[in-house]
């Protein structure tokens, strides 16, 4: 072999592949929750509808109608498949509602549900979606009262697509925005991560990691309000779902100017959902959670928001995973278990199984 | 998960790295070939544990990043066509070929798959006999065995209408190419323990002895890293250069005899393109003359489309250790992790991403920590 080489290759022009930027068309990136999504909220909703209360991009909008402050939000779901370990599209669309509105601080009150439903889907698995919203709605304590049906021909769906719509009551005195944070916040995770973003794959993917891992996905009304008994001052709550608790944590440090710093060893990430990430090459930080919520607490306040989270059930295994600081800000930066640091930066689109 | 943790310690860790602290008298610099360790270096921050003397090189061991620019213009076309699905690992969806990349295909319309094995391939194309399912066959000798066994069986149970677009890599014949630049700085290899679990260390005292350098097997797990760097340290203070294995529960010298075979049935050796390096004699395989039929560039006559390399990145240098990625002048201005030019800056373990970010956090001194916590 040696010999057949002419001449030593000329590794100084070596260059390597780069992502496209200027995509002409949508891609599935656009809808990962990184900074490609970001980019067309940025670059191509905002400037279309403009306005100061959309500018803030929290999960929920906080407006005043009538003396009255609202917390107002949206979200669609297209999850395949509908029913999966632990819940479903319509366990989901009840949840991922209602709880972008008590990241606000808002008791969630009324839903809106509308159901983009493909030719050929049968009446039976539309009946089992509506019954398991109707279900999480209840166990929620929201009530849905409007709603809407369209019909797109078979091949222009995946069967049942969801959208919900929800309104609820911020009440006075209570003003959670990411851009409260502030340098010596405590941050708080509610419990272990990664596990919804792994109960899909691994249904999704026909994956089998020896165990069968059931997703999160819970309403955190009941949460959010015994941790505002603890204090009424939380300065910022967030539910780490697309792009999991590294995208969360980055939008909080942008929208604040402040740098977030997080002990690794003190995540919660059950074995499962590390053995499953690792078999992958995925980053727990990145894997989506829909039962899970991410507070920044005052110091003075911590330790009684903590014991408040872990006496209900959705909190039991919260955990304080780093704080505040001042240094790097519109940085997220992980203490790793070694004693090294390393850069948790936002995803760039959707997080992509590693080959090596 | 068994076997994580253990290979994760942070008191284990701190003693192999005292030890290292201890050994080392002057600068070293060690190329890892692998990217899959390269991830761990970064995700660990091991890099910055380190005494400043041990310089790690990141090598050319990422398949992604090497896989020529018309092998993915070629499976771009044969992902376009509509009696094709194209099943691929994830991380190669978003590597740009001549103007798109696999997602915008997908986008277009493409029936473009994401699979965990090349075996699920295969099912896809037992389960759609009027498509031609075509899987994208790239990495080294450690992905090469199982693409050869998917080939091995299509062709056992008949099945005609499956592919595999080819572009395997091996490691030796890059350490050989790039011990033969002359501008090489690299004084050791920490080489890829999962490549030597198929392959065995036989291909590497030839080299060692050649070009006086230590190779040291090593793993992916953080005290497998440190416990190669240690022996390559040790080896390099004392003078040797000689081939040692320092992840003995996954290598053994004679490989994965079954894998060999699998191997030497279904591939032979061919000279093969490296992207942005050009092509190194014999150092990859292409499907041999029995299982030609399965090859999708045979069966899809796709033709070989001229490549463009951006002009101002500099990451062969870069990858070489010749320059520190803040020289290059595309660096931060033109080059950034969101609109990068060359891979060193696309994925979060590559050299100028991770010094780009580390940059943002504080300067270039802030790559490297003078009091390590335990």
């Amino acid at each position: 072999m040696a010999e057949t080489i002419q001449a030593a290759p000329d590794l100084t022009a070596w260059t390597c592949p780069a992502p496209l930027r200027d995509q002409p068309k949508v891609v599935m990136g656009h809808g990962g929750g990184g900074v490609m999504s970001a980019e067309l909220v940025r670059e191509v909703f905002a400037p279309a509808f403009g306005g100061r209360i959309l500018s803030q991009l929290g999960d929920s909008a906080a407006l005043t109608l009538g003396g009255v402050r609202l917390a107002f939000s949206t979200d669609s779901f297209v999850v395949r498949p509908l029913f999966f370990p632990g819940g479903s599209i319509g366990d989901l669309a009840v949840n991922g509602t209602v709880n972008d509105l008590v990241m606000s601080g808002a008791k969630a009150a009324y839903l809106s549900c509308g159901f983009i439903l493909e030719e050929g889907v049968e009446t039976r698995v539309v009946a089992k979606v509506a019954d398991a919203l109707g279900a999480a709605a209840r166990a929620a304590d929201v009530e849905v009262v409007t709603g809407d049906t369209k019909v797109v021909e078979a091949g222009h769906g995946d069967g049942v697509y969801l959208n919900t719509a929800g309104i609820g009551l911020i009440p006075e005195g209570v003003d959670i925005a990411p851009q409260r944070a502030v340098p010596g916040d405590v941050v708080i995770v509610s419990g272990a991560i990664g596990v919804h973003g792994v109960a899909i794959m691994s249904v999704r993917e026909g994956l089998e990691f020896g165990v069968e891992i059931v997703s999160d996905c819970a309403p955190l009304g009941g949460l959010v309000a015994t941790m505002l008994e603890a204090t009424s001052d939380l300065h910022v709550l967030r539910d780490p779902t697309r792009g999991g608790l590294a995208a969360a944590l980055n939008e909080i440090a942008a929208a604040a100017g402040v740098g977030v710093e997080i002990q690794e060893s003190a995540v919660p990430v059950p074995p499962e959902v590390d053995g499953a990430c690792a078999m992958l090459g995925l980053d727990p930080l990145y894997v989506a959670n829909e039962g899970k919520l991410v507070a920044f607490v005052p110091r003075q306040h911590a330790d009684a928001v903590l014991a408040a989270m872990r006496s209900h059930p959705l909190g039991a295994g919260a955990a304080v995973i780093g704080e505040c600081v001042e240094a790097h800000p519109a940085m997220v930066v992980a203490r790793t278990g070694l004693g090294g640091t390393r850069v948790v930066d936002l995803p760039i689109g959707e997080q992509l199984p590693r080959i090596c | 998960m068994k076997y994580i943790e253990e290979f994760q310690d942070p008191r284990l860790a701190q003693r192999l790295l005292d030890e290292i602290h201890a050994t080392v008298t002057r600068p070293w610099a060690m190329m890892e070939v692998c990217g899959g360790q390269t991830h761990s270096i970064i995700r660990h921050g091991i890099d910055q544990l380190l005494p400043d003397q041990v310089e790690l090189i990141h090598g050319p061991g990422c398949p992604v990043c090497v896989t020529p620019l018309e092998v993915i213009d070629k499976a771009l076309e044969i992902a376009s066509r509509p009696d094709v699905v194209f099943c691929s690992f994830g991380d190669m969806l978003r590597v740009p070929g001549t103007g798109r990349d696999l997602f915008q295909v997908k986008g277009e319309g493409g029936d473009v798959r994401v699979v965990y094995s090349p075996l699920d391939a295969l099912r896809i194309a037992q389960q759609n006999p009027d498509k031609q399912v075509v899987f994208f066959g790239i990495g080294f000798e450690t992905t090469a065995p199982p693409n050869a066994m998917t080939v091995y069986q299509a062709r056992k149970l008949g099945i005609r209408n499956f592919s595999l677009l080819v572009s395997h890599v091996r490691v030796p014949p890059a350490i050989e190419a790039i011990m033969r630049s002359p501008s090489c700085r690299v004084q050791a290899f920490l080489a890829a323990g999962h490549v030597c679990s198929v392959m065995g260390t036989a291909e590497y005292p030839e080299l060692a002895e050649r070009f006086k350098v230590p190779i040291v097997v090593t793993g992916f797990e953080p005290l497998d890293i440190l416990e190669g760097v240690r022996r390559t340290v040790g080896q390099l203070e004392r003078g040797e250069h000689t081939v040692d294995n320092a992840y003995p529960r996954a290598v053994r010298p004679e490989g994965n005899p079954a894998a060999k075979a699998m191997l030497q049935d279904v591939f032979e050796v061919t000279d093969r393109a490296w992207r942005g390096i050009g092509t190194i004699p014999d150092s990859g395989w292409r499907l041999s003359e029995r299982y030609r039929e399965y090859d999708a560039e045979h069966r899809f006559a796709v033709g070989s489309i001229t490549t463009e390399e951006p002009a101002a990145c500099r990451s062969g240098e870069v990858l070489q250790g010749l320059i520190k990625p803040h020289e290059c002048e595309a660096f931060g201005t033109v080059c950034t992790p969101r609109n990068p030019l060359g891979a060193t800056m696309v994925s979060n373990e590559g050299a100028c991403a991770a010094y780009y970010l580390y940059r943002r956090l504080g300067g270039p001194t802030a790559h490297k920590e003078t009091s390590p916590v335990g």
